[in-house]
């Protein structure tokens, strides 16, 4: 029969010579390997006190974004809960009433905006599906939990703060987004 | 008569400063051979090990002894009482007996007094420590058979034929030494490997059975099958709970310990090394080059551990009976023809 790699090797059921019946020669080898693997660089990341870059791609918890005023840009459309293969987005739209300008974009705004994370499977069609880049993934981990309920997040947990140093950067995200590889090179 | 106990009071107390110190150093050194053991277990898998407790981990074991005592005490329901309790204990104390005839240095001088750094210089020092370790056996059989658990008999049967038939190519190995040195005190035949004149030289053959079968009689890999955990779920301490369970791990450390002592004093010269006279640093160089070949070998040790897989029983008992035991004679006759040939 052909094998079907290079590395295969023929079983031969071969009477063992002296030096491989007293085993020290191939422990020795065996310890020998070991030996080199103790003085190898090690694998391991301490992970509390190192933390690994996380790729730009990386889709966690979600944000929604203000715009540079400090208005939610969300106007409740509902895109993203179509977009949703999960099912994992509701929200209630509602009217934005006089001087409430500076809290909302334009004059719908989502009065509740719930994701289910237990259901969010981290695909990202929201984002992409949102017409205002209201929406977006971030780099994030969703922290663990001992209750179901605490797992459906409110804009109390989406929404980014309005001062600066709350806001939450995407840029890279959307650079990546918005720049794929195939159109920079043209 | 008055004389001879005030003599005798004055050793006793130096011989108990000695005791007591030397047994503040077996502790200390199996507490940090298990840390060590962690350690090395993973840098050879290319890991870091215990990091979080001190500086580098180094209070691992302290860590380690502070969980085993707040671990619920359990007893099986149909344990014998006392045997359960006693085997522990038992096979601390067995472990803890052997380090008394190791020579760990020549002297040191104290107040102007010189102390040996030997707790007793017996003449039968190698009968005794081959007659110590023996008695370990009787520490995991009995833990074995009080737990009242299939898996622990098995364990401590597999343990004890172990030990058995490891001794035997053992104290041949070991008489091939004596042949050879014409003395069975330890300290005697430290001094006779002054300088590089170590037996490792004349007894390459005895000392790589020694090596073998000290491994089997620490119940070490690849000779743990009698507490692997795959099979036995730990073997004979598979009952055991706590700061007996501490007992029992803690005394193999400890065994570990005086097996690569009692390699480094019979066959690489014990406190003597080239270059480096045992009396330096008024006596202190002695000890120094001893712990520093023990240390070497208890890394052997867990090198060993971390390379090779376990042997079968059957495997394990047809090395040990058809193997070891007659290299060992062919092993003692050779030494008893050279001895003959070049002595005459």
């Amino acid at each position: 029969m052909q094998p079907l790699t290079n590395r295969s090797k023929l079983v031969v059921n071969k009477k063992m010579n002296f030096w491989e019946r007293i085993y020290l020669p191939a422990i020795l080898k065996g310890m020998w390997t070991t030996l080199k693997h103790f003085f190898r660089k090690k694998n391991t990341v301490n992970y509390p006190d190192e933390k690994r870059p996380f790729a730009p791609v990386w889709r966690g918890w979600h944000v929604l974004k203000r715009d540079e005023a400090g208005r939610e840009r969300c106007t409740a459309c509902g895109l993203c809960a179509v977009a949703c293969p999960a099912e994992a987005i509701t929200m209630t739209a509602a009217e934005r009433e006089k001087g409430e300008e500076g809290l909302y974009r334009e004059e719908k705004y989502a009065a509740v905006y719930e994701i289910n994370m237990l259901r969010c499977i981290f695909c990202g069609l929201c984002e992409e599906a949102c017409p205002k880049e209201a929406i977006f993934l971030t780099d994030r981990i969703v922290p663990s939990d001992y209750v179901r309920q605490n797992f459906i997040f409110g804009k109390n947990l989406l929404v980014e703060g309005v001062e600066p140093e709350k806001r939450i950067d995407v840029s890279m995200r959307q650079k990546h987004i918005q720049e794929p590889k195939w159109a920079v090179q043209q | 008569m008055s004389t001879f106990f005030l003599f005798d009071a004055a050793m006793i107390l130096e011989k108990s400063i000695l005791v007591v110190v030397l047994f503040a150093i077996t502790l200390t050194v199996a507490a940090y051979a298990t840390f060590g053991e962690r350690k090395i277990a993973a840098f050879i898998q290319d890991r870091v090990g215990p990091n979080r407790a001190g500086p580098f981990g180094l209070l691992q074991p302290l860590a380690d002894g502070v969980k085993f005592f707040t671990k619920e005490d359990f007893m099986p329901n149909a344990a014998e009482r006392w045997l359960y309790i006693l085997a522990p204990g038992a096979f601390m104390f067995v472990a803890c007996m052997t380090s008394a005839v190791i020579p760990w240095g020549t002297q040191l001088t104290l107040f102007g007094k010189p102390v040996d750094l030997q707790v007793t210089d017996l003449n039968i020092g190698l009968l005794y420590i081959m007659g110590f370790t023996s008695l370990g056996v009787y520490g995991i059989m009995i833990g074995g058979w009080a737990s009242n658990n299939k898996y622990s008999l098995y364990g401590a049967i597999r343990a004890s034929s172990q030990m058995i038939s490891y001794e035997l190519a053992m104290g041949l190995a070991i008489i091939a030494v004596v042949m050879l040195s014409g003395t069975l005190s330890l300290r005697e035949m430290a001094e006779q490997q002054a300088g590089i004149n170590w037996n490792i030289w004349y007894q390459p053959l005895g000392f790589l059975i020694f090596f073998t079968c000290a491994l089997a009689e620490c119940n070490r890999a690849p000779f743990d099958l009698a507490e692997c955990e795959t099979e036995l779920i730990g073997g004979y301490h598979t009952e055991y709970s706590s700061m007996k369970l501490g007992f029992f791990l803690f005394a193999e450390y400890i065994n570990m310990f005086i097996a690569c002592a009692v390699i480094a004093t019979v066959y690489f010269g014990g406190y003597n090394f080239p270059g480096l006279d045992p009396n330096w640093l008024g006596g202190l160089m002695g000890p120094v080059v001893m712990f520093a070949k023990t240390f070497f070998f208890i890394f052997v040790f867990m090198w060993i551990r971390w390379t090779l897989p376990r042997f079968r029983y059957d495997q394990l008992m047809r090395l040990g009976w058809k193997a070891l035991i007659p290299l060992a004679i062919l092993n003692m006759l050779l030494t008893g023809g050279g001895v003959l040939v070049f002595s005459n």
